[in-house]
């Protein structure tokens, strides 16, 4: 659904996002990881042909944003939610989704359906006459997704749209989102939360101007970054930890009675280290692995 | 050009007028005063001063009707600056701009959004004043001076051109800057070659009959032409979005 080839994007000497190729298929959610300034943001303009590219290739369906007379037709297709909400403030809640249902030139009886279901499946229907003025943070975010559904696009490009929310606000979006995705739209999320990464998205992108890795929040896991195990001891002491590290694991620390063993292949490896614990006259009483998180494996990328 | 995007944008930014009293109330106050406010003090004025000579009548009404003009050159900024540093503040552009209306449909919208009201309050203005002066003094002059070719050259030609060339401008310092306020006190300079062309008319440099109304529309279309060109580069969805500050 979403394709891109070497897709960049130049301001002046800065280059803001450097050659980035992906593909998003239909129906799929993919999370766009990055810190702040890494183009995720430039990369969603793009797609969105809200600005053009300085070089490489990128299609929406079968329309490629570069091409004039495809643009237009992009943006019919596409709903964008923008890192900043953008309401106009000094309308209601139902006037502003109106004005875009006719920019997007729905019929009377469209835009009272649609504003009607997305207004009560947001709990905003009550407040629908009332100036976006006197909403909630919370509630504007809700409105403002509304409002990029508003023409049932069948590809979502979110922005940050749980940034600046409270917990109970960013689970109502993230709930939200999981609908979607249930509906078979293609979601484009952005965000540097990534705890809602890994809860919304089907497979994840990190990028730093460049796209440093694609997989599944799981692959991550598994491929990636070491896996370690956590092994709960009566006591550790200096002969336990010898005998471990004499085992050769990637790495081994001590906290209190608990080893944390970081191992390449914990099902070949893991005998191996519980036989010598148990030569060095270790007692151990559980053994547990450990998730190893998205966190871990972003930070490494990122500051890598 | 489709014209439905155009009117849904202007209708927006009329409905967002709505609810901003203060513009409301400056849009409607200058037609107000120049409507009914100068043919009164003209003509108690002329009272105290033993009648004003019919002679001098012509000269004075042009050059009163010339302050539509002025108007049309500052009335549209309450709007015009609302609506594009409004858009700005709010963050609305981008969202707007990600829909598929195009730059110059956007871009029209505002602007009839910015020149209804102000055009509006100035013809509903124009017709007070027109009948005030010409019930004040018809006695002296001995006919209707109003209406003329030179008051519908003004009305029908300058003032719409007037009002144009202030949203233009707006435009552009709108690109540049992020206070209301402050587009509004830039987009002031624009009356001073109007205010100028009152004041020499006022003191016998050139009198505002209808063949130098023409060559001041003359002008002033050569500089529409200019700001439409500068309006339409800085009005740009990439530049929107990338260089708007």
């Amino acid at each position: 659904m979403i394709e891109t080839e070497g897709l960049t994007r130049r301001f002046g000497n800065i280059t803001a996002v450097d050659e980035l190729s992906l593909r998003v298929g239909r129906g799929e959610v993919f999370g766009f990881l990055g810190p702040n300034g890494a183009g995720k943001t430039t990369t969603v303009r793009m797609l969105c042909c809200l600005i053009s590219s300085s070089g490489g290739r990128a299609r929406i369906g079968d329309y490629e944003i570069d091409a004039p007379k495809d643009r237009q037709e992009i943006r019919r297709t596409v709903g964008l939610l923008t890192e900043n909400v953008g309401l106009y403030e000094e309308l209601s809640a139902y006037d502003n989704l109106d004005f875009y249902g006719r920019l997007y030139r729905l019929t009377e009886a469209q835009r009272k359906e649609r504003i009607e279901y997305f207004l009560r499946m947001l709990e905003l229907w009550e407040k629908k006459d009332l100036s976006v003025v006197t909403f909630s943070k919370g509630m504007k975010q809700k409105l403002a997704i509304a409002r990029a559904l508003i023409h049932d696009p069948q590809v979502l490009f979110l922005d940050e749209p749980t940034a600046n929310l409270d917990p109970e606000a960013s689970k109502t979006v993230r709930d939200f989102i999981l609908e979607l995705k249930k509906e078979n739209r293609t979601i484009f999320l952005n965000t540097h939360m990534l705890d809602e990464a890994e809860r919304v998205c089907d497979r994840v992108g990190i990028l730093k101007t460049k796209l440093i890795a694609v997989g599944t929040p799981d692959e991550f896991r598994r491929t990636l970054s070491e896996r370690k195990i956590e092994i709960q001891l009566e006591s550790v002491n200096d002969a336990v930890l010898a005998a471990v590290k004499r085992v050769g694991p990637k790495s081994v620390e001590s906290s209190g009675n608990k080893l944390l063993v970081g191992v390449g292949d914990p099902e070949r490896e893991n005998p191996g280290i519980i036989e010598a614990i148990s030569e060095a006259g270790g007692r151990i009483q559980f053994v547990t692995e450990v998730g190893s998180t998205l966190e871990d494996l972003y930070l490494k990328l990122v500051k890598g | 050009m489709n014209l439905r995007n155009v009117w849904t944008v202007a209708w927006k930014d009329l409905k967002i007028f709505t609810k901003r009293k203060s513009v409301i109330y400056s849009t409607v106050l200058f037609p107000l005063f120049v409507g009914v406010g100068l043919p009164l003090v003209l003509h108690y004025a002329g009272k105290q001063g033993g009648g004003i000579p019919a002679a001098q009548l012509p000269g004075l009404l042009n050059s009163f009707a010339f302050f539509f003009v002025v108007g049309a050159a500052t009335l549209p900024t309450g709007i015009a600056s609302y609506s594009l540093v409004g858009e700005k503040v709010q963050k609305s552009m981008e969202p707007l701009l990600a829909t598929p209306v195009s730059d110059g449909e956007i871009l029209l919208g505002k602007i009839v959004s910015a020149l209804l009201p102000p055009l509006g309050a100035i013809y509903c203005g124009s017709v007070v004043f027109m009948a005030l002066m010409d019930d004040f003094f018809y006695r002296t002059l001995g006919y209707y001076y109003f209406p003329n070719w030179s008051i519908a050259l003004i009305l029908l030609v300058v003032v719409p051109l007037a009002s144009l060339l202030c949203v233009e401008l707006d435009v552009i310092l709108s690109s540049k800057m992020n206070d209301v306020r402050a587009v509004q006190q830039a987009g002031t300079v624009i009356v001073i070659p109007f205010a100028g062309i009152y004041v020499a008319s006022e003191i016998g440099v050139f009198a505002l009959n209808t063949a130098n109304l023409l060559i001041i529309s003359g002008v002033m279309f050569l500089a529409e032409l200019v700001l439409f060109y500068l309006t339409r580069a800085t009005f740009d969805r990439e530049e929107i979005l990338t260089n708007w500050k």
